[in-house]
């Protein structure tokens, strides 16, 4: 039976992680290749990593850190941040990543995901999505529509999300990483309606992310979300001691997860 | 050595990693003279299955059939294990290897395709690729297309109906998963083909 996974991210700069870093028994918390190995071996189904400067003069930071992290990875890999042109890509995959993640440069020129998907395959491009609800009505159930945004949430697009991930599906994207702004950050779980009508949209994988705070909103965003996968920045802000931990909490709860790891 | 089959379909990075991890010694190469000294080839694949075409145009097709008849084990992964069979819906007009009959054929409108994720393996007896790893262990699959069961098939698995997760038959190998990235099970599977 297809599981549903479980994906750690580690938020980057400068080749340091820099959130989620309290692996207690990890000499140097803030590596980024012991950290996906500890993940790796904790259980996580793939390892993300994302560049949160991705500034032009850290990029030769990055790939070092992304070939150092390849190296002893042996779950699929992703790279995300900062990725602009088919070259970016490119040099992210010869560095050892088995996906890329775009979005600024996907809105701005969405010819860019039949380009990377011609070249290495539609399984290597996920296009992430930051979404937000429209209007002042944040809650649960509004009808009022979702809204992608760019830059790190901080420019608006004026693009439907919906409409956005199904363009980003015929396009070429192999993935969707959807990420709920309102819920980013807040704890309080995932946007369950947010992901449910784009994991219904589309036929690709949806991977849910933002808002999580507990093992039970990864029950809620598999079982009312239909979330293919769910994405972990820093699982040890739940109480949780490792994923494997949250998969044994899943496998309870009846979710079909990837046990032992 | 194992000869890593470049033939421009996608990233062979991680496959390369995986071989240097084992130690074992391996040259990714697109020359069909190289292919045809390799103790053993591997043939990785991702993407469509109309890229095998540039096997065809620079004759490494024949040096893997070759190959085979010597006795060289021979490892398809995904597009690479598809391309074991006579053809593809995705590509009608292109021949695989047709080293079994069949055809590979997409998945069922039922379920969401790509097939992307972990999912389990159900194990028959006797595999020599296989050895060793257990029925119901999870691997890593990423693909829209998919190989029917056969009397090769060496695993099954189970997604909008039973399909080849693996074949086997004398020095062929095929697995429609990444060993690359199926953690240490695919570690293991990988370490088998290196032990044969």
């Amino acid at each position: 039976m297809l599981t549903k996974r479980i994906i750690a991210c580690l938020d980057v700069d400068a080749g340091r992680v820099v959130k989620g870093t309290q692996f207690l028994d990890l000499r140097d918390a803030g590596d980024p290749a012991a950290l996906a190995a500890a993940h790796s071996k904790a259980g996580a189904d793939e390892v993300v990593l994302l560049d949160i400067t991705a500034t032009h003069e850290k990029r030769n930071t990055l790939l070092e850190t992304v070939r150092r992290t390849a190296r002893e990875l042996f779950v699929p890999f992703t790279v995300g941040g900062g990725v602009r042109t088919l070259d970016d890509a490119s040099a992210i995959f010869d560095a050892g990543a088995d996906k890329i993640s775009i979005n600024s440069a996907a809105i701005a020129d969405a010819a860019l995901i039949t380009c990377i998907a011609e070249r290495f395959g539609s399984q290597a491009v996920i296009v992430a999505i930051d979404a937000k609800r429209n209007g002042a009505d944040s809650k649960a159930g509004s009808e009022a529509g979702f809204q992608a945004f760019v830059s790190g949430g901080r420019v608006a697009t004026g693009r439907d999300a919906i409409a956005w991930a199904k363009e980003a599906e015929d396009r070429g994207a192999g993935e969707i990483l959807l990420t709920s702004m309102d819920r980013d950050g807040t704890g309080v779980g995932f946007d369950c309606d947010l992901t449910r009508v784009i994991a219904q949209a589309v036929r690709i994988p949806v991977i849910a992310s933002g808002g999580a705070g507990g093992a039970e909103h990864f029950v809620q965003v598999f079982r009312e979300g239909a979330a293919d996968a769910a994405l972990a920045a820093s699982i040890f802000h739940f109480g949780l001691s490792s994923i494997s931990e949250l998969k044994k909490h899943l496998q309870v709860a009846g979710i079909p997860v990837r046990l032992p790891c | 050595m194992i000869a890593i089959v470049d033939f421009r379909a996608g990233n062979l990075t991680s496959v390369k990693k995986a071989f240097d991890h084992l130690g074992a010694e391996t040259v990714v190469t697109s020359d069909p003279t190289e292919a045809a000294k390799a103790d053993k080839i591997v043939l990785p694949g991702v993407g469509h299955f109309g890229a095998t075409k540039a096997l065809d145009d620079s004759g490494l097709r024949d040096v893997i059939l070759e190959s085979i008849e010597r006795g060289i084990p021979f490892l398809g992964i995904c597009v690479g294990m598809q391309w074991m069979l006579a053809s593809s819906e995705e590509a009608p007009e292109i021949s695989g290897l047709a080293l079994w009959p069949g055809e590979c054929s997409r998945f069922p409108a039922a379920v969401k395709s790509p097939h992307v994720g972990w999912n389990s393996l159900q194990i028959r007896n006797g595999s020599r690729l296989l050895q060793g790893v257990p029925s119901g262990s999870f691997v890593y699959f990423t693909h829209s297309y998919r190989v029917p069961l056969l009397t090769a098939t060496s695993a099954e698995c189970e997604y909008g109906g039973g399909f080849s997760a693996a074949v086997e038959q004398e020095n062929m190998f095929g697995v429609q998963f990444h060993p690359e990235k199926s953690g240490t099970v695919g570690l293991a599977i990988l370490k088998n083909f290196c032990n044969l």
